[in-house]
């Protein structure tokens, strides 16, 4: 079988923010963020009603959540499965049947084309008990999980 | 004078010496039973009562030291019980201001009594045993279910005993049944009102002629309202747990304000500061005194409510004095849909949670004819874990804590930490948007 390849990093961390549903939420949260010179690399919004959770990858994951923390807000730092997927048709298939394969659950999901027609990104929230072995099932699914520093530095 | 119907007219006509009489006897009985309680025996003897004979005129009873909700939650379980638990009948219990619940013991006489002040109630609104009563409030350790219920089978009314809730099946029970005589919460009736139509069943289909409204105070228009939208008469009924529950007065035919059973009840009009006794005509806070309950004694019990007493006669001939419809509270106990809820109460639980921070707003309106509560929390961010699922499990467990304090499920919101109104001095934790017609 072979040896399994080893994360030689950290897990991506998203970085998790309770936002209220209301207008100007997003503006101070984009001003605190640019104040502190952090840069957004992709973002989603889980919206459950009067509330919502705004999730962000950003270059400096641990600046912003000190610079978010220190003017109040409720913020989280996450692990997150990113995979890095090559952009042609059927590789988003390949990447999530190898994990229903092996009963992983994906809680939560969003990605984005980095470069088109090269490469796409798949960050996915997998319960923590799962995800070690969720990257190593992706790994050996032949697609590349993109360490801390290499999601950041995007 | 008009021919009123009367359950009891010898009484109910009573000269002023025939009822002070009365309740002269009647105090003294009750401060026979107080002085067995732990409560009563200690500041009764205080102030030189130490037997019934030390009662020598209804004067005497100023000198007795008010009683308050506090003192009953001090003394909870049994410290104002005056008999034997194997004598007692029933037990009602209501919510406390904290955790601590109140609660009230009744004797077979007591329950007997109690059931009689409600046929006379009953009586008083010229309802009788042809008709059909339809009792909408909660049955269980609230008194205003079971209360009612006694009182209408003692009238010899046909009684529907179901209770709160599922609007849709009590309107389809009026129609199947032909109720005549609802007992309910104004703002209940008027969201039945609202839902007319809805299933085919209109107002037509329908024979409701009465309905006792009570457990929430509602203003004159509100109750002519009442009567306009639903071609009903509509008569108010005031009464709470310490007392017994429902029967401590109820209007008659003339709805002009409810008659104090005075032969049961010694009602005093007092300046919630000074406790100085006012008279007929100047508003004050309601003070109590139980004088036909044996297990569970009760003299001068502050009800917090605030109203005053008619020095005049009422055309249907009674000479128990008409106590105005309530007009506020001296505290800042609220009434949600008929439920009391203490502030406090949702203090003491949210205080309990570690996940929300410690400020937290109240915030009560209507949602068409019914109030709604929604508690606004912050969520406490060094516990944020990120995480949707444990948002909402977090928002449960508060419905949850809450719903077994108060006994009404809230809306909960949770909000930014920092977001919420933060004050200097005293917190305005309540805001009530509800409009005050």
């Amino acid at each position: 079988m072979g040896k399994m390849p080893m994360l030689r990093g950290l897990m991506a961390k998203q970085l998790t923010i309770f936002v209220e549903n209301r207008a100007g939420r997003l503006k101070a949260i984009s001003e605190n963020l640019h104040k502190n010179n952090i840069d957004i690399r992709a973002f989603t919004i889980q919206d459950r009603g009067d509330y919502g959770l705004l999730r962000l990858i950003v270059d400096k994951p641990s600046d912003a959540y000190l610079a978010l923390a220190d003017v109040g807000c409720a913020c989280a730092l996450k692990d997150v499965l990113a995979v890095s997927v090559p952009d042609q048709p059927g590789n988003f298939s390949k990447l999530t049947s190898a994990l229903a394969a092996s009963d992983i659950n994906i809680t939560d999901a969003y990605g984005f084309v980095l470069q088109p027609h090269k490469t796409g990104i798949c960050c996915m929230e997998i319960e923590q008990s799962q995800l070690a072995k969720a990257a190593q099932i992706v790994t050996q699914a032949g697609f590349v999980v993109l360490e801390d520093e290499e999601l950041y530095r995007l | 004078m008009m021919d009123a119907p009367f359950w009891n007219r010898e009484i109910e006509t009573a000269d002023r010496s025939g009822i002070e009489q009365i309740q002269l006897q009647r105090l003294k009985e009750t401060v026979g039973w107080a002085l067995k309680t732990a409560l009563y025996r200690k500041r009764l003897g205080h102030v030189g009562i130490n037997s019934p004979t030390d009662i020598k005129s209804l004067d005497d009873l100023r000198r007795i030291p008010f009683t308050t909700k506090d003192d009953l939650r001090v003394s909870f379980p049994k410290g104002h019980l005056a008999v034997e638990m194997g004598e007692v009948l029933r037990i009602h219990s209501s919510s406390g201001t904290t955790g601590i619940p109140t609660v009230i013991y009744y004797a077979r006489n007591d329950l007997d009594n109690w059931t009689d002040l409600l046929a006379r109630s009953i009586v008083a609104t010229g309802s009788t045993s042809a008709d059909v009563f339809q009792n909408m409030m909660t049955y269980g350790l609230f008194t205003g279910g079971l209360g009612l219920h006694y009182g209408a089978e003692r009238v010899g009314m046909t009684v529907i005993p179901i209770g709160g809730g599922n609007t849709k099946r009590q309107i389809q029970t009026m129609k199947d049944f032909q109720t005549t005589v609802l007992h309910i919460t104004p703002s209940y009736l008027l969201h039945i009102h609202s839902k007319l139509g809805e299933d085919g069943i209109r107002r037509e289909d329908l024979a409701l002629h009465k309905a006792f409204i009570g457990a929430e105070p509602h203003s004159e228009n509100t109750r002519r309202k009442l009567q306009d939208l639903l071609h009903i008469d509509a008569y108010n009924s005031y009464g709470l747990s310490e007392l017994n529950g429902p029967g401590v007065a109820f209007e008659c035919i003339c709805r002009k304000d409810m008659h104090v059973w005075e032969d049961a009840f010694i009602p005093e009009i007092v300046d919630p500061k000074t406790g100085e006794v006012l008279k007929d005509g100047q508003e004050g806070e309601v003070v109590l005194t139980n004088i036909v309950r044996r297990a569970t004694p009760m003299l001068r019990y502050r009800t917090r409510d605030l109203a005053f007493l008619h020095p005049q006669g009422c055309d249907c001939g009674r000479t128990h004095r008409r106590l105005s419809r309530i007009l506020g509270r001296t505290d800042d106990m609220l009434i949600i849909n008929g439920v009391n809820v203490f502030p406090s109460q949702i203090e003491e639980k949210i205080m309990k949670i570690p996940e929300v921070a410690t400020n937290y707003q109240i915030h009560v309106d209507k949602k068409g004819a019914l109030d709604r509560l929604t508690v606004k929390v912050e969520i406490y961010p060094k516990l944020f874990l990120g995480e949707v699922s444990k948002l909402e499990a977090l928002k449960h467990k508060i419905i949850e804590e809450l719903r077994s304090s108060i006994t009404i499920s809230p809306g909960i919101e949770l909000h930014e930490p920092g977001s919420l109104p933060v004050y200097e001095g005293k917190a305005k934790r309540v805001v009530d948007e509800r409009p005050k017609d």
